[in-house]
């Protein structure tokens, strides 16, 4: 357990900006990119994903002694599409309108990687409070990196800031920049908030993406080529043995 | 027959799953770096999403909707995709060892692909029959094929140009899949 030297409030604050899920990791592309057209859009998914985060977390991290190894991804994915559901429905209760807006991409929050990475390489490893301070982190990561794309695409797409709340900003421009709330718009700014944060932080860049970070990288042999391709690993790939 | 062609071509050129829907972007980005690659993948992806609309249609409309069941229909259908990945394994590898080479890598990938699961909640919103639902499935596939066909040409260009240094990488290569995507908009309101 490489991480017991942390106390649980840096445990917490890692996941805001060093290990920002989306600008730093890399991880849940889809819903950063679709959602955020809208600055309350991203935050609202934000919030919903940082919900199914922490109460899948915490279980997982509870029950991480009772799933039998073999069958681990399988039942990551019941806990957190669980955890899916029940957020699908308090959003169709409570706030129908932004349940409409996010539409699919709310249901997708079961496929979201962010979640699998984190219950694999964390929640199934360390104690409850930890997972949880992790997932509180991590979430908050990703709500603010929603929440920065939606403003930027929103204010320069629409010429508004928080549309559709209390608090909406017009700021009158007679001729936005449409191409900003278009999907290209959306590739655009994360690639250019990406290589901002790598000139801050002046870091290399990360080279990978996407399959690389997920959590089956290491048994998986498209991306690990020492692995052989034989019987047994392929039956592995789906529930990897346990990483050391 | 024309409302067939019409969801099909839109599938795959208009709401082209990758670059306007935003749906499978992590394989995208990931796997686009060679072509052999990149045509396996969206062999696989294509194969996959046709077979889960098949069968998640008759589990919606006959076992949960019947019976008001309908919240039911994200948990039922990621577990659905994921037997049915493990089970094409399984079957791939003992019928067809030589196919199986050639996807089986590709395939453990799939059971938390978001362009799966959402081609089966985008089929059951928008309340298309079986065949229907397997010709947007179907489409949606080619759609994301095409696209990833077409990135991995132009990415093999971008990791041999000279850019500023704090763009190499991966943002060089999000502003490239933005220019491809500015391209697809041409087919918007080709069916309006």
């Amino acid at each position: 357990m490489p991480k017991k030297r942390i106390t649980v409030t840096q445990e917490l604050l890692k996941g805001i900006i060093k290990e920002n899920p989306v600008f730093v990791m890399l991880l849940g592309m889809c819903p950063s990119l679709a959602v955020t057209t809208m600055a309350y859009n991203g935050l609202g998914l934000g919030v919903a994903t940082t919900f199914v985060l922490i109460c899948s977390s915490a279980a997982i991290s509870a029950l991480s002694n009772v799933i039998p190894s073999t069958v681990r991804l399988p039942s990551y994915i019941a806990v957190i599409a669980g955890f899916t559901t029940l957020t699908e429905l308090l959003l169709k209760g409570f706030v129908p309108p932004l349940y409409e807006s996010l539409g699919i991409f709310l249901p997708l929050i079961a496929t979201n990687c962010i979640i699998f990475v984190r219950a694999e390489l964390f929640a199934s490893k360390n104690g409850v409070t930890r997972s949880v301070a992790d997932a509180v982190g991590v979430g908050l990561g990703f709500t603010l990196a929603l929440f920065l794309m939606g403003s930027i695409r929103e204010i320069f797409g629409a010429g508004m800031w928080m549309a559709g709340t209390p608090i909406a900003v017009d700021f009158n421009i007679s001729a936005p920049m449409t191409l900003f709330i278009l999907p290209a718009g959306g590739l655009f700014v994360l690639g250019v908030i990406i290589a901002v944060v790598n000139k801050i932080t002046d870091k290399k860049p990360p080279q990978e993406i996407g399959c690389a970070n997920c959590p089956r990288a290491a048994t998986c042999p498209t991306f690990n080529k020492n692995l052989p391709i034989n019987e047994e690993q392929l039956v592995i790939n789906i529930a990897p043995q346990s990483a050391d | 027959m024309r409302e067939i062609a019409a969801i099909l071509v839109s599938a795959i050129l208009v709401d082209n799953f990758v670059l306007s829907r935003f749906l499978g972007i992590c394989p995208f980005l990931g796997v686009s770096k060679k072509f052999e690659n990149a045509v396996g993948m969206g062999v696989a992806v294509t194969f996959v999403m046709v077979c889960s609309s098949l069968m998640t249609h008759p589990i919606y409309n006959l076992l949960l909707a019947p019976f008001g069941l309908g919240y039911l229909r994200t948990i039922s259908f990621i577990i659905v995709i994921a037997l049915f990945v493990q089970l094409v394994e399984m079957a791939l590898k003992k019928k067809i060892p030589s196919l199986y080479k050639g996807l089986g890598v590709y395939l453990p990938l799939m059971a938390t692909n978001c362009a799966v699961l959402g081609v089966t909640i985008l089929n059951i919103d928008a309340g298309y029959s079986l065949l229907k639902s397997a010709i947007h499935a179907l489409g949606g596939g080619l759609g994301f094929t095409l696209a990833l066909i077409i990135f991995s040409c132009v990415r093999s260009r971008i990791e041999e140009a000279v850019v500023p240094p704090m763009f190499k990488g991966v943002p060089a290569t999000l502003i490239a899949a933005s220019i491809v995507s500015v391209s697809f908009m041409g087919f918007a309101g080709l069916f309006s």
